[in-house]
């Protein structure tokens, strides 16, 4: 029985501790590496070489990430975009959650299913197909021209404006998802009590429905801010070439200056910098959901 | 009735005229017409599915009927929403918001009437004391026991001192021992705070306890609205007669007549006076002040007879298997509908 129960706990715990934490730790190593040319780009951080052991380890990849200002914009601009994304998110996943939890039995499934319908395509083809709308000759811009709305196409792709919502439309149901969990559970006799009580709808809400579902708002937010952070494609085809994003720093860093160290020291500060405000908030929203 | 005898009765707390509540193709409450007096602790009974918490929710606004009107204190409340009625209701479930504290929880309605801070804070004090939870005030719902629950969910709902306070099946989660302890206190709350009580339950025994008046209630229709007593002794119908306690039914020259079974006596002889009817003695059960005697009539109808020990002797003590003549007072036999 206990053999059974350590493989059952053990299996998972192994998967991650194999694919996970292994190559966070090979990147931490390679973060306090100096670049070189050759292969790997990079000196062995730690050598077995005439019996020992040496370590050949350099802060100069964290100090080049904390002196220039380019990395540091890169970050806030980065975690200004996810922010704003996940809150615009919010504020289009809440109401789409409320109706499908107030929805008929019947009709439930079908809404949730049209929720997930988008990851039956690659995330690369549609965010790629936004290009295709918001281009210039695009759908969008053919159509405000058509009815005399606009005399010259707005320029719409290549700007901020397209990366919030390439990032909106990309994570909507990891928003949706989570809210709607929590809203399913909900006992609405409640709100009959707060309006027994004297409140009346918008009021219920602020009082009780929405305290009651913070804990599928954080998890909502924590969803979609954490991989918006780090995104890549969408800044990449969807964004200007003055959109600063950490993603695309990275990706420069590793695949055109071959600066492995250095690529690796920028994953690292981005790791913590998400799992900081993560665990924190984890730590809050664990702690509501106990007294509720 | 109490405190509330020296204002004008004249005028119903509630007035429900011809209220029809249809879902669809079912009518839950069909044509009801019923006031109900100031001061009140009126209940609505009736098994699942005869509309008595469809009319409760109606009267607090979280339904519209179909058809009819709703007064309160002489205003039409028929339109208006449930935060716009001087009501409120204490719900089955109780409905205590899980996020807020004791004090959150009772304080709510007042908050949403913009009360000044200091006020909402004596008024929540006192009403947590009247219901002895003062203690209890920073704790969260989930911390209480079922009884601390149901004080609190009373204390919310009296707080706003409504001129009616609803009760839908108030007692129904509490467990047996504390349920009888309740049905006392809640009376003497009603005498305490003055104000009517309307209250929904399936239970029989508990409307009679604590009802100054009662409707019964079947498949959406009010079957007959009276005091506790007077359903008991002077039924309209067999359904009513057999809702409140066990009835002894006898069709006599094509009348449907009604007997208590603490009304029946039994004798050994046939009785001189009163018309009476042969039968055996099924069986006999004593339950300390009482006996309860099954008996099969002649004709195989079972009928049951209430009796104390003392009745039983003056009968002459009959046992199982017996012959014994039944009788009974024609003043206690009451005429029902079938």
């Amino acid at each position: 029985m206990s053999i059974r129960r350590a493989a059952v706990v053990g299996l998972p715990f192994g998967w991650l501790l194999l694919f996970v934490l292994a190559p966070v730790i090979v990147v931490l190593a390679i973060s306090f590496a100096e670049s070189r040319i050759g292969a790997p780009p990079f000196t062995p951080p730690l050598l077995w070489q005439d019996g020992a052991l040496h370590f050949s380890i350099t802060l100069d990849n964290y100090l080049r990430l904390f002196t220039d200002r380019l990395y540091a914009d890169a970050f806030l601009s980065s975690i200004r975009i996810a922010a704003v994304s996940a809150f615009i998110t919010l504020l289009i996943a809440y109401p789409m959650a409320y109706g499908i939890a107030r929805a008929g039995e019947r009709a439930r499934p079908s809404l949730l299913m049209l929720v997930v319908l988008p990851f039956w395509t690659s995330f690369l083809i549609r965010v790629y197909a936004w290009t295709g709308l918001l281009n210039s000759n695009g759908l969008i811009n053919k159509m405000l021209l058509n009815l005399g709305i606009v005399d010259h196409p707005l320029p719409l792709l290549h700007t901020e404006f397209a990366v919030h919502l390439g990032i909106v439309y990309s994570y909507l149901p990891f928003m949706v998802l989570p809210i709607y969990g929590v809203l399913e559970r909900m006992d609405w006799t409640l709100l009959e009590a707060a309006a027994d009580l004297g409140a009346r709808p918008l009021r219920s809400f602020f009082r009780v429905t929405l305290p009651l579902s913070m804990p599928g708002v954080i998890a909502g937010l924590l969803l979609v801010f954490i991989p918006a952070l780090g995104e890549f494609i969408i800044p990449e085809l969807l964004g200007g070439p003055d959109t600063l994003m950490v993603g695309r720093v990275l990706w420069t860093e590793f695949f055109s200056n071959h600066d492995w160290p250095f690529a690796s020291a920028l994953a690292v500060v981005m790791l913590i910098a998400v799992l900081l405000p993560a665990a924190l908030i984890y730590r809050v929203a664990r702690r509501g959901e106990l007294a509720a | 009735m109490d405190a509330d005898q020296d204002r004008p009765l004249t005028q119903p707390i509630i007035g429900i005229d011809g209220v029809t509540r249809r879902f669809g193709a079912v009518v839950a409450v069909d044509g009801v017409t019923l006031d109900i007096a100031r001061g009140e602790f009126f209940c609505l009974l009736g098994g699942s599915g005869s509309g008595k918490t469809t009319l409760l929710r109606m009267i607090a606004g979280l339904d519209r009927p179909s058809d009819g009107r709703i007064l309160i204190d002489g205003e039409d409340m028929t339109g208006l929403p449930p935060y716009r009625r001087p009501v409120n209701m204490m719900f089955q479930s109780y409905a205590l918001f899980p996020h807020l504290t004791v004090e959150n929880n009772v304080g709510f309605g007042l908050r949403e009437e913009g009360r000044p801070k200091a006020e909402i804070r004596e008024r929540v004090h006192a009403a947590l004391g009247l219901l002895e939870m003062g203690a209890l005030a920073a704790r969260k719902p989930h911390q209480l026991s079922g009884g601390q629950r149901q004080r609190v969910a009373l204390a919310r709902a009296l707080v706003k001192e409504p001129k009616i306070l609803l009760l839908d099946e108030p007692l129904a989660a509490l467990d047996k021992k504390l349920r009888e302890r309740a049905q006392a206190e809640l009376v003497a709350l009603r005498e305490r705070v003055g104000i009517t009580f309307v209250m929904v339950t399936h239970d029989q025994e508990e409307a009679m306890a604590m009802a100054t008046r009662i409707a019964l209630m079947q498949d959406g229709k009010v079957v007959q609205v009276g005091t506790p007593h007077d359903l008991y002794e002077n039924p309209a119908s067999r359904y009513v007669a057999e809702f409140f306690g066990q009835a002894n039914v006898f069709e006599a020259l094509g009348r449907t007549v009604m007997v208590r079974p603490e009304h029946l006596r039994l004798s050994r002889e046939e009785p001189a006076q009163a018309t009476s009817l042969q039968g055996r003695i099924e069986n006999l059960v004593f339950f300390g002040s009482f006996y309860v005697v099954r008996v099969t009539l002649d004709g195989g109808k079972p009928v049951t007879a209430r009796l104390s020990p003392g009745e039983l002797a003056v009968a002459g003590s009959p046992g199982q298997g017996d012959e014994v003549y039944v009788h009974w007072t024609p003043a206690k036999a009451r005429a029902v509908l079938e």
